[in-house]
């Protein structure tokens, strides 16, 4: 592991980007290494997979909500296509975290797309890779790129399209230019169904020997809401809390909330009969049956109360939009009244309101809307 | 002399008062060796920043309190030249990016690569990695922001980062999901008690109880201020006995003489009253969304119940249209902070100003029972 052990002259660099995998994130460690490896996406994957076969490839924009296996997939496939000799001098890897303005496009971008790649060699692990006759430029979280550095790599995308593949990365596809989507074929990825989540999550628990039982996979299925990279990380977060604890314990949906960060389901439905929401939970008998509580004083003191347990706006928001308009006694008035107030007060909070003051007022005016 | 602060500040996670919860479980973390990215988000005054320091000494020892400050010079993409603090020590370093404003994209990236691709070269180092504390985190432009992602993945193996926020709801949902969430809740009533005796005993002298009460009530949570407060009283009166005056903030009662204007008479003059009042208030640069809110929350202590809804509502209506005055498109660059929008050119005053004069009308009408409602 240090840097300092004298293994060899030759081994010293390859040391350097060694990571102790035990502390390398799951994220990270269970990437799918070829594309047969990612969850869902099977249209997506059965077109590429062609793409292995033939030699031929189109410029590619990936779409989809987070974690759904866009990096992924593109790594994999270029991975496969290229082999670990080759990867470095095939594939360039621009992200969020790069300079990407305009004179990057200019320069960075076009030089290294102008490039020849050369002759294939012999890979070092003896497996042959196709390495077809382009390199391939990602360009990850491509929504982030301003309109000016897009502009640019129009025409760049054409002249060098005999040598260079582009495959553009993002979250919106609104965020990308006409010119540029027009260019390049679209992938949609979807969010992950419960079923290749859950199985994903066990592989992993598997390999990493952690005894998960099922309700906390759907717990961090349903937290993370077709998020696969981000069901992942909580389990591991969950799973480093466990095992540090003095007699390691076993993982509980518990744990899985509140690393999540998700507002305990008392509190919120406290605060929901606070309004003069009726909840039907047996469990707060007491805290329902004060039905004179839904003044102006009491819910401006619990709003308080609340905003100084250090719960987040927009948490408390959604969860509390679940609430309503999943609740079985409500009608359709109070609930598309109760709607509006919740889309109003995500937009405030998106533009950097005051968050007490917003809570209040969705607090005030569902109690209106209901009452 | 220190303030009383800093001086008990507490410097071991075994030395913290409250949410021990959170300090056996930040402990663990510490000795396990596999330390994740973390956010620690609460309230002002909390203790967040007290924990972050805490569970860095835990990790790497003494060693990280022997702090240096530097300034370092970035350059923006434009060639202008931004300076930043940085605090640091052997094993970690702490910025606070909102400094750059909106080129703070500049400084994560630069500053965090460099950081990211340094091994420690310190063989006695108890850790292998160094850590970064990032304060504000929730002032990052979404720029700086993107930034973080693929590097916080990426890095690991030399850096873990730590992020403090007073709430999440800024954070984009990417950033969220990388790292460990503690939340670090305003300490009770009876925490804050305990904390207050423990720095009388320690400075010393004897608390009387009233006078607990008294401070704690005031402070809404917030225990630095409860102990700054304390210590403003004991150099007072040295005894805290009698009749405590806590010292309000001056725009605080700035705030509240513009609420009983309100209240007290509805009319053009006094509106113009309570401009004047607004503009010495924005000149002394208090946020328009503060005014609003200490006014509002005064007045409504005043006012009859049923007005009392309508109130909020509209306070929070024209909070809204103060920090979206100017809808920046989410496409432009960076996170429109609030002094962006304003530099734009939406005057804070007119919506400051339509409020008053809309709560005037609702108090009016709510007395003389005018219908009103044409005007609206």
């Amino acid at each position: 592991m240090s840097f300092f052990n004298p293994k060899g002259a030759s081994a010293k660099t390859s040391q350097k980007h060694v990571v102790d995998p035990a502390l390398q994130p799951w994220v990270e460690k269970y990437r799918p290494r070829t594309i047969d490896d990612v969850s869902a996406q099977e249209h997506t994957v059965t077109v590429l997979r062609k793409a292995l076969t033939s030699t031929n490839l189109p410029h590619m924009l990936f779409y989809g909500p987070p974690g759904t296996g866009k990096t992924s997939t593109i790594l994999a496939l270029s991975r496969q296509l290229f082999g670990p000799d080759n990867f470095r001098n095939r594939v360039l890897e621009l992200n969020a975290s790069d300079e990407r303005g305009i004179s990057i496009v200019r320069e960075k971008i076009k030089d290294f797309a102008r490039q020849t790649p050369r002759a294939q060699a012999v890979s070092s692990d003896g497996k042959t890779y196709p390495c077809p006759p382009y390199k391939i430029i990602i360009l990850d979280e491509a929504d982030s790129m301003t309109q000016d550095a897009q502009g640019a790599l129009r025409r760049i995308m054409e002249t060098y399209a005999r040598i260079t593949r582009f495959c553009l990365v993002c979250n919106y596809v609104t965020r990308i230019i006409e010119p540029l989507a027009s260019r390049c074929s679209k992938f949609r990825f979807t969010p992950l169904d419960p079923s290749s989540s859950s199985l994903r999550l066990s592989h992993i628990a598997q390999c990493e020997h952690i005894d998960i039982d099922s309700a906390v996979i759907d717990t961090l299925i349903k937290t993370s809401s077709g998020d696969l990279r981000r069901s992942i990380t909580y389990l591991q977060s969950a799973s480093r809390l466990a095992s540090s604890t003095s007699p390691p314990t076993a993982i509980t949906s518990l744990d899985i909330q509140e690393i999540a960060g998700v507002v305990p389901e008392s509190v919120i439905n406290d605060f929901a009969s606070t309004l003069g929401i009726e909840v039907e939970d047996a469990m707060d008998v007491g805290g329902s049956t004060k039905h004179n509580a839904n003044s102006f004083g009491a819910i401006q003191s619990k709003v308080k109360e609340l905003m100084r347990e250090g719960f987040s706006a927009t948490q408390i928001l959604s969860q509390l939009h679940d609430l309503v308009v999943l609740h079985p006694t409500l009608n359709g008035r109070q609930k598309s009244s109760c709607a509006l107030v919740f889309a109003e007060a995500d937009k405030a909070l998106c533009d950097g309101a005051d968050e007490e003051l917003w809570i209040l007022e969705v607090g005030l005016r569902i109690n209106k809307a209901i009452s | 002399m220190a303030l009383w602060v800093d001086e008990f500040r507490p410097r071991t996670l075994d030395n913290l008062h409250y949410h021990q919860g959170l300090s056996t479980r930040l402990k663990s973390l510490a000795a396990s060796g596999d330390f994740p990215h973390m956010l620690f988000y609460g309230p002002s005054g909390a203790g967040k920043k007290s924990r972050i320091a805490c569970t860095l000494r835990e990790l790497f020892g003494p060693g990280v309190e022997k702090l240096k400050i530097d300034q370092r010079v970035f350059l923006s993409p434009s060639k202008r030249k931004l300076e930043i603090n940085i605090v640091q020590s052997n094993f970690h370093i702490e910025i606070t990016p909102s400094e750059a404003g909106n080129y703070d994209r500049v400084v994560i990236q630069e500053l965090l690569k460099e950081i990211a691709q340094t091994q420690q070269v310190d063989l006695n180092a108890k850790q292998r990695f160094k850590a970064v504390v990032i304060n504000e985190a929730d002032s990052l432009s979404r720029d700086a922001q993107a930034a973080l992602r693929r590097t916080m993945e990426k890095y690991m193996s030399n850096m873990r980062i730590i992020l403090c926020a007073n709430s999440t709801s800024r954070l984009i949902a990417p950033i969220k999901s990388r790292c460990l969430l503690m939340r670090v809740a305003a300490p009770n009533y009876h925490e804050m008690e305990t904390v207050l005796n423990y720095v009388a005993k320690r400075a010393p002298f004897t608390l009387p109880p009233e006078a607990t009460k008294k401070i704690i009530d005031d402070s809404g949570g917030n225990l630095r201020k409860a102990i700054l407060v304390l210590e403003a009283l004991k150099m007072q009166s040295p005894d805290l006995s009698g009749p405590l005056a806590i010292a309000k903030a001056d725009w605080e009662t700035y705030c509240h003489k513009v609420a009983d204007l309100i209240v007290g008479e509805q009319s053009p003059a006094r509106v113009m009253e309570v401009r004047a009042k607004f503009y010495e208030l924005l000149s002394h640069c208090i946020p328009p969304t503060v005014i609003i809110k200490t006014v509002a929350e005064r007045v409504v202590e005043r006012v009859d119940e049923s007005l009392k809804a309508d109130i909020m509502h509209w306070a929070a209506f024209y909070v809204r249209k103060i920090v979206g005055g100017l809808a920046v498109p989410f496409t432009h660059s960076c996170w429109p902070a609030q002094e962006v929008r304003m530099r734009i050119g939406s005057k804070k005053i007119y919506h400051l100003e339509a409020w008053v004069v809309k709560i005037m009308s609702l108090y009016k009408h709510f007395f003389y029972d005018v219908d009103m409602s044409a005007f609206d």
